[in-house]
């Protein structure tokens, strides 16, 4: 019993705080911003099975992501017209998962049967022909107008009606639980290891009776479905379907979402998606830059931490497993490491919002904010300190960094001389 | 005599306008330890590659256990029983050892494709995996990416990977390549130790392994086999001595 409490723990805590979160925020934004990071959560986890589990790099999953948005909008909308038959409407996410799921046994067995820069071409090749065919098939996805729907429809059963954006938050939340856990069920199954194992070595695999197509094509497919159920929901929530859901932006999106948090966890997808909704929400409003930022914070997380943000979090599990005082001897250069790393982000920043904000300015005025503060932009004083925090930060970094590698080093060193002992 | 568990006639092989592999015919008896030599470039690893389907034939037929196998994808080959191991270390590198060897079995245990089921849940297949790792002397390092293994380990775990599928054919490609002496004795032994009721061929450059080892051994000289017999008839065979062996087997 205690054993299987600590297995669940997990997921227990999980569901504590999709219960509690919409009582803490009361604010119609915040749980807006929530209906879209579960939405994203399943979609990054589904996008995750190719990159991550199956080792395929897709430039336009979001087609799987969209087509079940469009399939559903209609649906919904043949439902409020009485043209098509009544299912509830919490079931629906799982009619979209259906429509991508046959979408993706039909593009997958086209697709997946090479993996590398063949798979990743094809996929770009298709998500730029179904956004093509947004604008051609105008019976089915209306051009730029989009799909509009109403999830209000049929029957009110036990009186969820989903006229309000909490009972949408709760049917997120519900499905956004039922995702996770069937995509974590499926990398402990058969199938699920022989993913893993077809990325790590395709050629191997063939030799242990295993046709690679076909692993990659069924992990396509199963990828779609759960794809499906997340454009679905995406449909449901906004109530409003349009081009850029099946197109690139949404397709690289979902990438950036998975390789920050990171690729190979399975809760790196997850840390992603609530990371960049929390940004994409908040900074959108604050700063123009934010999409300079998000590429910033991509290509640094490729570069130095492989494995994302999770990565790193992970790569501390045997410290903290074998001994929390080991974390003594680190805290100071980690401060260090981490203080530097703000002071040069500080610069950068504001380098960054004076440059757009000269550039982009529209009148003659020169006084803007940066942080709390206002300053003229015309004056040489607000660079000079950006630009001194950025020096300064760049060289401290330069000095704290070995010395914080080397502090993980030593701790990682006697945790393996306390195992072995 | 029985159907031969692998036969070769005729089989040649071009890579472009060089002929590699020059009309080779070849019995491999059921249950023996069949090794085939020769100097570098002989074309040994070609001839596996061509009998275990990574390369298609230009000419020529191959049989398994009297199924033909012709170039048949090297999936369905691997499901008719017929096993092999890599030259060059060939794992599952993220994944543990326990893992690498499990997923040698789930084909052959018929889970194929399962996404219904856990594979932890499955008691035989665990049970399975920790005979092979006992065997292969992997136990202690269950847990670990296959990719941080020693060298040695990584040889043995490419060994028993090739066992887990339970085939009764199995192609050891340089099983002893790089490893020391005290290795090598390792490796012999545990070869001998799988091998009962197993068609094994191997190819292997130590001559102390094969005439440990092998029950038949063919040589191969420029993708041609020049000469095949019992070890004792192959030390003593002139045009061998000359071709290959030289001053080596005095």
């Amino acid at each position: 019993m205690a054993a299987l409490l600590r297995q669940s723990a997990v997921w227990l805590i999980a569901v504590a705080i999709i219960l509690i979160l919409p009582v803490m925020v009361k604010s119609g934004f915040y749980i807006t911003m929530l209906n879209q990071m579960g939405v994203l959560i399943i979609f990054a986890l589904a996008y995750n099975m190719l990159l991550g589990q199956g080792g395929m790099l897709s430039f336009g999953h979001a087609v799987y992501f969209g087509l079940a948005g469009y399939s559903v909008a209609h649906y919904l909308n043949g439902v409020g017209e009485e043209t098509l038959p009544y299912i509830p409407v919490s079931l629906i996410p799982l009619l979209g998962g259906l429509v991508s799921l046959g979408f993706g046994i039909l593009i997958g067995f086209v697709s997946s049967r090479r993996a590398g820069t063949t798979f990743a071409m094809i996929s770009l090749g298709f998500a730029e022909m179904v956004t093509a065919l947004t604008l051609i098939v105008v019976t089915f996805f209306n051009g730029e107008e989009g799909i509009q729907t109403d999830r209000w429809i049929g029957p009110e059963p036990f009186g969820i009606t989903f006229g309000s954006d909490v009972q949408v938050y709760f049917l997120i939340g519900v499905w956004c639980v039922l995702a996770t856990a069937a995509m974590y069920a499926l990398t402990r199954t058969p199938f699920g290891r022989m993913c893993n194992a077809v990325r790590d070595n395709p050629e191997r695999v063939q030799f242990i009776g295993y046709n690679t197509h076909r692993v990659r094509w069924l992990a396509f497919a199963l990828s779609s479905f759960f794809a499906g159920i997340a454009g679905s929901l995406h449909a449901i929530n906004v109530e409003h379907v349009g081009f850029e859901t099946v197109g690139l932006a949404q397709s690289g999106l979902v990438l950036f979402m998975v390789w920050i948090g990171g690729a190979g966890i399975f809760a790196g997808p997850i840390l992603g998606a609530i990371l960049i909704t929390l940004l994409n929400s908040n900074l959108s409003d604050i700063t123009e830059a934010w999409y300079l930022y998000l590429g910033l914070i991509f290509m640094i997380i490729v570069m130095f931490a492989q494995n994302g943000l999770a990565g790193l979090i992970v790569m501390h599990e045997p410290i903290w497993k074998t001994n929390l005082a080991l974390f003594r001897s680190m805290f100071l250069p980690y401060v260090l490491g981490i203080g530097s790393s703000l002071v040069t982000a500080v610069g950068a920043i504001g380098v960054i919002e004076l440059l757009y904000f000269m550039r982009t300015r529209q009148t003659a005025e020169t006084v803007t904010h940066l942080y709390w503060m206002e300053v003229d932009a015309a004056n040489v004083l607000p660079w000079a300190w950006s630009v001194a925090a950025l020096v300064a930060g760049y060289l401290a970094c330069r000095q704290t960094y070995p010395v914080m590698a080397a502090s993980y080093s030593a701790a990682i060193a006697e945790v393996k001389a306390m195992v072995a002992s | 005599m029985s159907t031969p568990a692998i036969e070769l006639r005729d089989v040649r092989k071009n890579f472009g306008n060089t002929e590699i592999i020059r009309g080779v015919d070849l019995a491999i008896e059921e249950a023996r330890i069949h090794a085939i030599i020769g100097p570098n470039g002989a074309g040994k690893s070609t001839l596996f590659n061509l009998m275990t389907g990574l390369h298609p034939l230009t000419s020529g037929t191959i049989h398994l256990k009297g199924g033909e196998i012709t170039n048949r994808p090297p999936y369905e080959i691997a499901r008719s029983g017929l096993a092999r191991s890599f030259q060059v270390t060939n794992i599952f590198a993220r994944m543990s050892v326990f893992e690498n060897i499990r997923c040698g079995m789930f084909w052959k245990r018929g889970h194929r494709y399962a996404f219904w089921k856990f594979a932890n849940r499955q008691s035989e297949l665990t049970e399975a995996c920790e005979a092979i790792l006992e065997q292969t002397g992997l136990t202690s390092r269950r847990h670990v990416p296959a990719g941080l293994l020693s060298y040695s380990d990584q040889r043995a775990l490419e060994i028993a990977i090739t066992l887990a599928s339970g085939a009764d054919v199995i192609l050891l490609d340089e099983p002893t390549a790089g490893m020391s002496r005290s290795e090598t004795t390792q490796a012999v032994d545990l070869i001998r130790s799988v091998s009962a009721n197993k068609t094994l061929v191997i190819v292997e450059h130590d001559m102390g392994v094969v005439f440990d080892l092998a029950d038949t051994i063919s040589v191969l000289v420029y993708g041609e086999i020049i000469a095949s017999g019992a070890p004792k008839d192959i030390r003593g065979d002139t045009a061998v001595r000359e071709a290959y062996l030289g001053a080596e087997a005095d």
